[in-house]
């Protein structure tokens, strides 16, 4: 788990900045979720803090360490087709222990035991085209978990699929971070995914700038009201 | 621990359904061959002449009987082993470079503004038009006709290397760096395999173009090879000999076609695919 501090982040040039003096602090373990309004640069924040892209100004400290570039301690999860095609569910869940350079035993045993624990033991030889859009997601879970990082980046992952699928893989994300806390910072537009994952969810505006940031008032609660938390977050994604 | 509500995508494959339709088809497809064959056999041996002449073309039958002399000496085998090595030996050295420097240009700018004028001034020169620089750089034959048959194949697997490492998606790349991989790393997991299918295309038309090379460098040179002897055949007036000899270059090349489509097939096996024809 790392803490994560934004300060005055800039990222493009004049006018034209995708993000204008983003200042954040998000502590170790926690769940923060970013929304506003498609175009509004959530993307563009999290490629930064994974170190794809590098800030006009402003600067990203990773436990008081400056970010300059990739790392497997930031993992990106994507919103669909993440996974190397040409690998196995297995071979992908691999990849990150292979990358740290653990012994191709263990690498199999971790990688099984995570497959397992995204309920997809069985499908361990299946290729990514052979699964539905939200078993390849929890192959991404799998994968990007399996590489241990200690703050997971997630841009929109659950935004391809349908409603159903949607919760159950809302359940099962806070199901594993509850075993393995890290902190996560969730891109979404859903409002309601955002209160029902997020302990505080930053709201982003059309210009690029933070409007504001709301406590979730019920966490990982099932069923909770937040019907005040929803209508402060709508009326900022509105202005 | 969770349940899985998802079933698999894949369904088992389909049961071939393949009624007297399928063989019908298969019937076509030899009769027209087998019609081919008469029509030249009516045309040769009546020795007809309305403009194209075939009164001194071969029969289909005396080819056969020449093939079938040919197949019983050590020279029709030596011929075959000479070209497929030069083929072989071009072909490997042109998939290994195209493959190098293609994926070179791609991901680097400075080694495209260096290599790419060079490769764009020497690429409209049909490799065959490079014989007499062959025939002047190396000190042996068998040298110039293997660089030939290596510039004819290099052309396609350098464009079509760099045209497919240019257009994979950036989400790969990205997810795997994100993991901590290094640049050799990305290069290994991400661009080469995600690269194979261009690369493969471009390995099918290099192929088909080293053939070309291989058999014209040879009936320059006089080197030996399967060229050499079609074109050995026509000067000492053996025609049956010269159809004998393009015969076995469409099977060589047929068959080596098949081999880089078969492996190609193999490797690119996750890519989605239609059902096999």
């Amino acid at each position: 788990m790392s803490r994560l501090s934004i300060d005055q982040l800039y990222v493009g040039y004049g006018p034209d900045s995708v993000l204008k003096g983003i200042s954040l602090e998000i502590a170790a373990g926690e769940i923060l979720v970013v929304v506003g309004p498609s175009g509004c640069g959530k993307s563009t924040l999290l490629r930064t803090l994974a170190g794809l892209l590098t800030p006009s100004s402003g600067r990203i400290l990773v436990d008081g360490v400056p970010v300059g570039g990739t790392s497997g301690d930031r993992a990106l999860v994507f919103q669909d087709d993440g996974l190397l095609p040409w690998r196995s569910v297995r071979r992908n869940v691999e990849l990150p222990l292979a990358i740290r350079r653990i012994a191709k035993v263990e690498r199999r045993e971790r990688a099984d035991s995570w497959i397992s624990q995204v309920g997809l033991a069985g499908y361990e030889h299946r290729l990514p085209r052979e699964l539905s859009g939200g078993m390849r997601q929890r192959v991404q879970l799998a994968r990007t978990l399996a590489g241990t990082p200690r703050v997971v980046l997630a841009d929109e992952p659950f935004g391809a699929l349908d409603a159903q699928t949607r919760t159950a893989m809302q359940r099962l994300l806070v199901e594993v971070w509850q075993q393995h806390p890290t902190t996560v910072v969730f891109v979404t537009h859903d409002v309601d995914e955002a209160l029902f994952l997020g302990d505080r969810v930053a709201v982003l505006g059309r210009d690029g700038r933070l409007l504001t940031i709301v406590d979730s008032p019920a966490a990982r609660i099932e069923g909770a009201d937040s019907a005040a938390a929803r209508a402060e977050i709508l009326s900022g994604v509105a202005k | 621990m969770t349940t899985t509500t998802e079933a698999p995508v894949t369904a088992p494959p389909p049961v071939a359904v393949r009624p007297a339709k399928h063989r019908y088809r298969w019937l076509i497809r030899v009769g027209s061959l087998v019609a081919a064959l008469v029509v030249w056999q009516l045309l040769t041996s009546y020795d007809v002449q309305f403009w194209l002449n075939f009164d001194r073309l071969p029969t289909p039958l005396e080819v056969a009987d020449d093939l079938t002399y040919q197949l019983g000496t050590s020279v029709y085998y030596q011929d075959l082993a000479d070209s497929l090595r030069r083929i072989l030996a071009g072909f490997v050295l042109a998939a290994v470079a195209g493959v190098a420097i293609g994926t070179a240009i791609a991901r680097s700018r400075t080694t495209a503004d260096v290599v790419q004028p060079l490769l764009e001034v020497v690429r409209p020169i049909p490799a065959i038009a490079l014989v007499p620089i062959a025939i002047l750089l190396f000190p042996s034959n068998e040298q110039g006709i293997i660089f030939i048959t290596f510039v004819a194949a290099f052309f396609p697997v350098v464009v079509s290397t760099r045209h497919a490492v240019r257009a994979l998606p950036t989400v790969w790349e990205d997810a795997v760096r994100t993991m901590g991989a290094s640049r050799w790393r990305v290069l290994w997991s991400v661009v080469l395999p995600g690269a194979l299918p261009g690369v493969f295309s471009g390995l099918s038309v290099g192929m088909g173009v080293s053939w070309i090379c291989v058999i014209s460098a040879e009936m320059i040179s006089g080197e030996f090879g399967v060229g050499y002897r079609t074109w050995q055949a026509y000067t000492v007036v053996d025609y049956p000999g010269v159809l004998t000899g393009m015969l076995t270059i469409g099977i060589l090349g047929w068959v080596t076609s098949a081999l880089v489509e078969l492996a190609g097939r193999r490797a690119t096996r996750w890519l989605p695919r239609e059902e096999a024809k």
